[in-house]
Order: structure tokens, then C-alpha cells, then sequence
């Protein structure tokens, strides 16, 4: 907690990253760790259920992956018709992950950073998603995948086709155009932002409440972490689901 | 907040992640899924056909100890005819035989009764004469009154 310049520097302090390297080549280091390391956490828990996944009598550990399996499988069916390998485990993959870096945020907000500094490190933001460029990593992936089934399912022509003659026929082509890059463009943009503003918006109450006089933080950040539960949860669901939306969007064919 | 190569990081640390859940998470979960949902659908079956089976074999527990109970009766009526069979058989033989003791006694009665006449009339006889000998002791000769005597006694007899 090296906080100089009291209260906007403590903020500052608790929202820049660790880094190394200069200009675009700069990596978020704290970023980088625990994403990987929260994603290491989702694969194993799955990976160790699935290699005990029996048709048997399922104990808790495997009733909890088979709960998450089957929700996102439900919510998959619900909205995507045709078969796809993808989307299911995508959709799996997107919400454990994103919920994993959302629960860092109920974490208080001094004690990484604290350990941290201990071993030396002057900056540490714990919570992945309030860094743009872990969500937009998630929504530009997504939006690749949008364009890539887009185009294996369509055929480059047939995608091309819907891009520039729908909504308004092949009369209001440059219009047609312009209107669906905007759309495709706003899906992955506003896929990043959504989830990014939300847990950014989240940390800095959390920050804002650490300043406060001790005796009064718990008022306060008992019922913004029980609140947080739900955002948290909510938007890593908002993010898988609107992920499964849009790629049986670009899995339908007009 | 800029966007910088943590973006590349991340989106690599995504697809793997993405390939890893695909390849060795989702598959095995969902088979195991199928296979309980089909054990469990099989399961059911059986319960069902079970209790088909049970209704089926109660049903016919039932007929079958009808069954047994109507042959229960018929055979006690049957042994019931034939205990008054025989009652009434032995009742019948037993006056025959009595009516045979009886006849058997009376024959033996009459051959007594006339034995016993016999032996009587010998005795009368017997006494008779020697009460006549004694009475014509002197007079009769016995040689010269024989057929007297032989007469008398045959009258007697």
C-alpha cells in the first residue's frame, strides 16, 4: 500500500496495473497471472470431475459441474438450434471464467495488493475484469468466432450478402453496409464495455468504502459485497448468454 | 487504461482455455449426463413393469387359491358322502349279523331242547320200567313178557 497523495492517490494506487514493457507492448502482469491462474482453477475443478463423471450416484463436487454443465447447456438449447461442438463448451468456458474474475472483486481490496507489496511488488489489480483488455480479449474473441461462422455457415458470398442487402434490400447497399458493420462492430464493443464498466464501477465503491473510517466500512461494504454477489454472477450470465446469441445468429441462415 | 499486448495474452490464455473445455471437459460430462438420464429412464421402466408383474401375479395368486379352496370343499363333501356310505354300510351289516347271532343261538337253543327231551324221555323210560319190574317183580317173567316190555318201552319212546 505505498499510497502517496491520500485519497486519489490510494485509488490510483489500487487501479494501475503491474506492468512490464513500454507502448502496445506493455503486459498487464497482474492481469495476465490471474486470469491464467483463475482459468487454470476452472479447467482443473472440470477437468477432475470429468474424469470421475460416472452415470452413477454423482457426490457434491460432481453435482456442481453437472449444474453448471446442464445450465449452460439448457441455456444453450434455448436459444441455438443446430448442433455446434462450440458454443456449449464456449459458453461454459466464458461463464466460470468470467464469474472467477468477478469473485476476486468480493476479495478485500487491500490484502493482495498488501501481500504483494510484501514481496516487493509496488502495484497489484486483482480483479481481471477491470482490466479493458482482459474483456475485450473475451468479446474480440467472440467477435471472431462471430465472423468466422458467419462466413462458414453462410459462405463468404452469402455472408457478404447479408452484410450489404438486408435490412433494406440491395437498393440501400452502402446504407445496408454501414448499418451492419456498426451492429457487428457494437456486439464485441459492447460486450467488453458492459463487463468492464460494471466491475470497474464495482471495485472503486469497494475503494471508496475502504477510505472510509474503519467503523463504518462494514456498514457499507457488507451490503455492497452482498450486492456484488449478484453482479457478479449476473454478469458473467449476461455475457454468456448474449455470446451464445450472437453466435446462433451467425449460425442462422437467411 | 490502454490496450496493449495484454489483450494477445489473454485472448491466447481464452482459446486455450476454450479448446481445453471443449476437448476433455464438455464431452465426458455430457456422455455421463446421457448415460444417467437413460439409466435413470430405464430404471423407471422397470419399476413400471415390475409392478405390472406383481399386479399380474397377485391377480393369479388369487385364482389359483379360488381354485384350491373350491377343491378343498368338494373333496370334504365327497369324504363327508363317503363317511355316510360306510356308516350306513357297517349299520346294515351289523343287523345281518346280529340276525345271524340270533338265529345261530336258536338253532342251538332247539338241538339242546331236544337233546335234553331225549335224554329225559330215556330217563322216564328207564325209571318207568324198573318202577313196572319192581311192581310185577314176582309175576312176570322176564323172557315170557318180553314183547310186553319191548311194546311199552317202544310206546314210551
Amino acid at each position: 500500500m505505498a499510497s502517496e497523495g491520500g485519497a486519489t492517490g490510494y485509488i490510483v494506487h489500487h487501479l494501475t496495473p503491474l506492468t512490464v514493457g513500454e507502448g502496445f507492448w506493455t503486459l498487464h502482469l497482474d492481469t495476465l497471472f490471474f486470469s491464467a491462474l483463475l482459468g487454470g482453477l476452472f479447467v482443473w475443478f472440470f477437468k477432475s470431475q470429468a474424469d470421475k463423471a460416472t452415470a452413477g450416484v454423482p457426490n457434491l463436487t460432481q453435482n456442481i459441474a453437472e449444474m453448471l454443465v446442464e445450465f449452460v447447456d439448457g441455456q444453450v438449447k434455448d436459444t441455438f438450434h443446430g448442433r455446434s461442438e462450440l458454443i456449449a463448451p464456449l459458453g461454459l468456458t466464458i461463464f466460470c471464467w468470467v464469474f472467477l474474475w468477478n469473485f476476486m472483486d468480493l476479495i478485500p481490496v487491500d490484502l493482495l495488493p498488501l501481500i504483494a507489496s510484501l514481496m516487493g511488488m509496488e502495484y497489484m489489480r486483482v480483479v481481471p475484469s477491470t482490466d479493458l483488455n482482459a474483456t475485450f480479449a473475451l468479446s474480440l474473441s467472440v467477435f471472431f468466432l462471430i465472423i468466422f461462422y458467419s462466413v462458414k455457415v453462410k459462405g463468404v458470398f452469402g455472408f457478404a450478402k447479408e452484410l450489404t442487402c438486408t435490412p433494406f434490400g440491395p437498393w440501400m447497399m452502402p446504407f445496408n453496409l454501414l448499418l451492419k458493420v456498426v451492429e457487428e462492430i457494437a456486439k464485441p464493443i459492447s460486450l467488453g464495455l458492459r463487463l468492464f464498466g460494471n466491475l470497474y464501477a464495482g471495485e472503486l465503491i469497494f475503494i471508496l468504502i475502504a477510505l472510509l473510517p474503519p467503523l463504518m466500512q462494514p456498514l457499507l461494504s457488507f451490503p455492497w459485497a452482498v450486492f456484488h454477489i449478484l453482479i457478479i454472477t449476473l454478469q458473467a450470465f449476461i455475457f454468456m448468454v448474449l455470446t451464445i446469441v450472437y453466435m446462433s445468429m451467425a449460425h442462422e441462415d437467411h | 487504461m490502454s490496450i496493449n499486448a495484454t489483450l494477445i495474452g489473454q485472448m491466447i490464455t481464452f482459446t486455450l482455455l476454450v479448446w481445453f473445455t471443449m476437448k476433455y471437459v464438455w464431452p465426458p460430462i455430457m456422455q455421463a449426463l446421457e448415460e444417467r438420464k437413460s439409466k435413470i429412464a430405464e430404471g423407471l421402466a422397470a419399476a413400471e413393469k415390475g409392478q405390472e408383474e406383481i399386479r399380474l401375479a397377485e391377480k393369479k395368486a388369487k385364482k389359483v387359491l379360488k381354485e384350491a379352496k373350491e377343491q378343498a370343499s368338494e373333496i370334504v363333501s365327497l369324504a363327508q358322502k363317503r363317511a355316510n356310505e360306510v356308516v350306513e354300510e357297517s349299520k346294515g351289516n351289523a343287523q345281518k349279523e346280529g340276525e345271524r347271532m340270533i338265529q345261530a343261538a336258536n338253532a342251538q337253543i332247539e338241538q339242546e331242547m331236544q337233546q335234553a327231551r331225549e335224554s329225559l324221555r330215556k330217563e322216564v323210560s328207564a325209571l318207568a320200567l324198573r318202577a313196572a319190574e319192581q311192581i310185577l317183580q314176582q309175576e312176570i317173567d322176564k323172557a315170557k313178557h318180553k314183547d310186553i316190555i319191548n311194546k311199552a318201552s317202544e310206546q314210551l319212546g
